[in-house]
């Protein structure tokens, strides 16, 4: 198992390495390859082009025969209807405070088991990383009965925090920040050390400010995975109020079946934040993706 | 003879306050090892190991949540292997994973060979291809329902257009899976690619420029020289590829439903309805245990598979 997730780690930072600039080598010669490429490239974008322009179209025309791809003329009413009929605001806070929470505590929880797992010597420390390295193997829905169970028991049920609770931690983050502390040289520890620093010292003033890249494609997975998890909130969560907006949309199926306009506003605004941090971040988001392979 | 009598009669208190100091210093670093990795380590197994020792429990029992659970044995995997609408969910979720890992690793590796390459736009083509991949299932599933609307969708349009036959897509019970297949692929083809990517770009020149000097053309030179280097990373993938394939829900909760006429219900969406609207967590146990041995054995199956043929993957 640690085998193979070593070998994605190696592919992470191999492909994290920034695309050499293209400096077409032999001055303007079309490469054949555009003409398999750009007809890919296109066809990965209209979904996405498809959805914008749906959301400002009018919704008469979205079921029309046949539809028009793009619209007679653009309309922000079928945002206006979301507004009004749906507490869209209120999930994508809810999707806010959900995801900013598991990314912090993943940060810290996650580094700090990292570096344990990584650099110290205690007893246990082997057999407790294999432990967590061995739930990877369980899938999800083995836990989903037992874990909705004891959530109801707990009163977590039906609020943030059975959406939160679950990604306080993640056994991937603490993998890859172990694999991080164990390429970094063990001499900068060691100075600290010798310069009467504890072992908590040397971990939050040395060690961590140096872990930035990691914790940014840990942050990424965290954000990935909360932002966009459905199953979970879709079992544990009932209450309108406390939807995440996955699944504020998810149920739109049932009550606006036809509203295509309204239907497409709330998906731009539900996977708008994370296209444009994709735009933005895009070696970290490569790097994580890599890494982890993890979604839904 | 005298010192060493001497060094034998101190020795003895020095070796027990060695091993006393020994194990202060071993318990001291036990709580600061314990302290840095226990949050974490106590909410990761607090959440999984223990609920999956519980689930194999409920798995042999019969419960609704309310009203006392029954010890019944072994019934609800006896039921299982008689149920036929759990071997439809496992006849679906396997032509789901004939479709699906096949055609992600191959698009994955081609991909990965077209994006290979220092040409203009290349900066376009990635990202166009991998910002998918941050579309949520639920996001997907609502533009599968649109893109491919037998009535409206872009898809039968097309078609349309092409003086091609029009589709029932997601309503017509044989084409609903190939549909989810699709869209799954246009969801996680970023994953494949990226490792691929990431692999290609670890083969050494060296052996393709020979292989170029000793007469091989180029589509000789990749199949006889880069895909064998590959391997490793065509187990992995393909491991993991299927994985997430037998574990499918996500796309059929917001497509299909599991419908039309059960064409797309699988082991997952099954285990799903069992518990959560049937509240049979005892029987949904079980079909979760199953998925686990099947995750398991298609995991350990693959590895010895790439083992036997001497493909040193692991």
């Amino acid at each position: 198992m640690t085998t193979i997730l070593d070998s994605a780690a190696h592919a992470a930072e191999e492909a994290a390495t920034p695309v050499a600039r293209a400096r077409s080598p032999r001055r303007h010669r079309l490469s054949a390859w555009h003409f398999v490429l750009m007809p890919i490239a296109l066809l990965f974008l209209i979904p996405f082009l498809q959805m914008i322009l749906a959301s400002f179209s009018p919704a008469k025309e979205l079921v029309a025969f046949p539809p028009p791809f793009v619209p007679s003329h653009f309309t922000i009413d079928g945002y206006v209807r979301l507004f009004q009929t749906t507490p869209i605001l209120l999930w994508l806070g809810n999707s806010a405070i959900v995801s900013i929470t598991a990314i912090v505590s993943n940060i810290v929880l996650c580094s700090l088991a990292g570096y344990g797992f990584a650099r110290l010597k205690f007893a246990g420390r082997n057999f407790g990383f294999l432990m967590i390295i061995a739930t990877i193997m369980i899938p999800t829905q083995l836990l989903m009965i037992p874990t909705y169970i004891l959530f109801s028991k707990l009163g977590l049920l039906n609020g943030l925090g059975a959406a939160i609770v679950p990604w306080l931690a993640t056994a991937f983050g603490i993998f890859l920040m172990r694999q991080f502390f164990l390429s970094l040289p063990v001499e900068l520890e060691e100075a600290g050390m010798i310069d009467g620093c504890s072992k908590w010292q040397v971990f939050f003033r040395i060690v961590l400010p140096l872990a930035r890249p990691a914790l940014a494609t840990l942050a990424i997975f965290t954000l990935l995975g909360a932002w966009n998890d459905l199953v979970w909130p879709l079992i544990a969560i009932n209450n309108q109020d406390a939807f995440t907006v996955q699944l504020g949309i998810a149920n739109f199926q049932g009550g606006h079946r036809t509203d295509w306009s309204l239907i497409m506003a709330g998906n731009v605004i539900a996977t708008a934040p994370l296209i444009i941090f994709f735009l933005f971040a895009q070696r970290q988001f490569i790097a994580t993706m890599t890494f982890s392979g993890l979604k839904g | 003879m005298a010192d060493t009598v001497v060094t034998d009669h101190r020795g003895v208190p020095d070796a027990a306050r060695k091993r006393r100091v020994r194990r202060v210093i071993g318990l001291k670093s036990a709580a600061t090892g314990w302290g840095f990795v226990a949050p974490a380590t106590i909410i990761i197994l607090g959440l999984s190991i223990f609920p999956a020792i519980w689930a194999f429990i409920l798995s042999f029992q019969s419960w609704d949540g309310f009203s006392q659970a029954t010890w019944v044995g072994g019934a609800n995997y006896a039921q299982l292997i008689t149920d036929s609408d759990f071997w439809t969910a496992v006849w679906n979720t396997f032509g789901y994973t004939v479709l699906f890992v096949p055609a992600s690793v191959l698009l994955g590796l081609f991909l990965a060979v077209a994006l290979n390459r220092r040409i203009r736009l290349m900066g376009f083509y990635r990202t166009a291809i991998f910002v998918p991949f941050v579309a949520s299932a639920a996001s997907t599933g609502i533009l599968s329902t649109y893109l491919f609307s037998p009535q409206f969708g872009l898809v039968n349009n097309v078609l349309r257009v092409l003086h091609l036959p029009q589709q029932g897509w997601l309503d017509d019970p044989h084409q609903a899976m190939l549909v989810i297949a699709i869209m799954s692929l246009w969801g996680s083809a970023a994953f494949t690619t990226v490792i691929y990517l990431a692999a290609l770009q670890d083969v050494p020149s060296e052996l393709v420029e020979a292989a170029r000097i000793d007469g091989a053309n180029s589509w000789q030179a990749f199949w006889r020289v880069i895909w064998p280097q590959l391997t490793p990373v065509t187990v992995f993938v393909t491991i993991w590829q299927m994985i997430e394939a037998v574990q499918l829900f996500d796309l059929v909760y917001t497509t299909t439903r599991g419908g039309p006429l059960d064409a797309t219900t699988t082991i997952v969406y099954f285990l799903y309805q069992k518990a959560f609207s049937a509240l049979q967590f005892g029987y949904g146990s079980a079909a979760a245990y199953v998925l686990f041995i099947v995750t398991l054995a298609i995991t350990i199956g693959v590895v010895i598979y790439s083992r036997r043929r001497g493909m040193e993957a692991f």
